[in-house]
């Protein structure tokens, strides 16, 4: 996909509302593939940690019998971070407000994580 | 020994900068001076970051001092710098295995095999991770002289792998990673919660089981296994949320292509798992989180 691909999958995300930004997130060293993110947010750190949660939680699942993960939610008091693994070693992730319509970003997320 | 330390000791305030520290750093590890030795592999890692024998070498120290899921970073961190980085394929393996995951634990040999195909060591180590079947609790390192905490660990000189099978035998005596609630003697914390005998599950911050137990689809007892695993996942979740300024975090929701899982945090000091098969909506799965985490924080006020 082109940075202009990468660009396109991105902005249907970070158009739903209570959406701050996006990322596409490289799984295995967790460095950012491609980002839209609003003016604050720290892309490369955001993209590690991301990362290596993904990494610790699909272990924690694989190992409780639930399969790799499809979608995840961090719920925070004041935001959210949302994730979906895609099959090419990527992980597509969203920040997003704390009142954010998830089942949408959800959405969004499973269609970029199959565009790219 | 002891001379060998004064030397390298002294070399290293000689040359701050020297890479003596790996040497001296693991040998004080191995005479069981482990907050000498976790001083001297910090110092050296602030030093050289990006060397991968540095991150080894910590990951010992911690492994040493039980710290398994720093260890388990530090490894990681040393592959990420170097793929095949013997010392850390070799810890990782130790690690997946100590918590039952021998599937992990192999695939991570396998991977050092490819790297030494001569190395016999690694054949060995193969050959008797294999003999565990898969999720056993009996995979730990009890019946293996190669994976015995008391046994002789390598020195991690940076150009010498280490010869044992896996590495760093902790030089303390064996516990097990998540071991049972000892004086919680009754661990139904979770009676008369719906899924209160199985997919419910309450750790500490060191990821020890408090309460409530797991099991797989194939009646696999995987409380344990997971427990360690999420003990990472607490730290993880509550630095992604502070790094994007989102106060503290209050649940983690998660879509498995089997079944859905629920974190949450009754208190400071504890997690709370809650896993359902996906029958259950994730939605449904977030309420009944809500009523075991008040029943477990009034569990937890009581032991307090």
């Amino acid at each position: 996909m082109t940075a202009a691909g990468y660009a396109r999958t991105l902005d249907l995300v970070t158009r739903v509302r209570g959406v701050r930004g996006a990322m596409l997130v490289s799984s295995d060293d967790g460095l950012v593939v491609a980002e839209h993110l609003m003016e604050g947010i720290k892309g490369s750190a955001v993209a590690a940690l991301a990362a290596s949660l993904a990494n610790r939680l699909r272990r924690a699942m694989v190992a409780a019998g639930v399969g790799a993960s499809v979608f995840w939610h961090l719920q925070c008091e004041q935001g959210a971070l949302l994730v979906v693994p895609a099959a090419s070693a990527i992980i597509v992730v969203a920040v997003a407000e704390p009142d954010v319509n998830v089942g949408l970003v959800r959405l969004e997320l499973l269609r970029a994580a199959e565009a790219v | 020994m002891a001379d060998e330390i004064k030397t390298l000791s002294a070399e290293l305030a000689r040359d701050p900068h020297s890479l003596v520290f790996l040497r001296l750093g693991d040998l004080l590890r191995q005479r069981g001076q482990l907050d000498a030795a976790h001083r001297v592999a910090l110092n050296g890692l602030e030093r050289h970051p990006h060397l991968a024998d540095a991150h080894d070498l910590y990951a010992r120290i911690l492994a040493d001092k039980r710290d398994y899921e720093r260890a388990f970073d530090e490894w990681d961190m040393a592959r990420r710098i170097a793929p095949g980085h013997m010392g850390a394929l070799k810890g990782l393996a130790f690690l997946y295995f100590k918590v039952g995951d021998v599937a992990q634990a192999v695939a991570h040999l396998e991977e050092a095999e490819r790297v030494a195909p001569d190395d016999f060591t690694i054949q060995q180590a193969l050959a008797m991770v294999r003999g565990q079947p898969m999720g056993s609790a009996a995979a730990r390192t009890s019946g293996y002289p190669g994976l015995q905490p008391g046994s002789p660990s390598a020195p991690s000189a940076p150009s010498t792998p280490p010869p044992a099978p896996l590495p760093p035998p902790p030089a303390v005596a064996e516990e097990p990673m998540a071991p049972p609630a000892g004086p919680l003697e009754d661990r139904r914390v979770f009676a008369g919660l719906e899924g209160a005998q199985e997919g419910l599950l309450l750790l500490d911050a060191a990821g020890r089981v408090l309460g409530g137990a797991l099991r797989d689809w194939n009646g696999a007892d995987v409380t344990e296994a997971v427990a360690a695993y999420l003990a990472g996942v607490s730290l993880e979740a509550g630095r992604t949320a502070k790094l994007l300024g989102l106060g503290a975090w209050t649940g983690l929701a998660a879509e498995g292509q089997l079944g859905h899982i629920h974190l949450a945090q009754p208190g400071p000091d504890a997690l709370l798992l809650l896993v359902r098969d996906r029958s259950v909506p994730m939605g449904r799965l977030a309420i009944i989180a809500q009523r075991a985490a008040m029943t477990a924080r009034r569990w937890l006020e009581q032991q307090a």
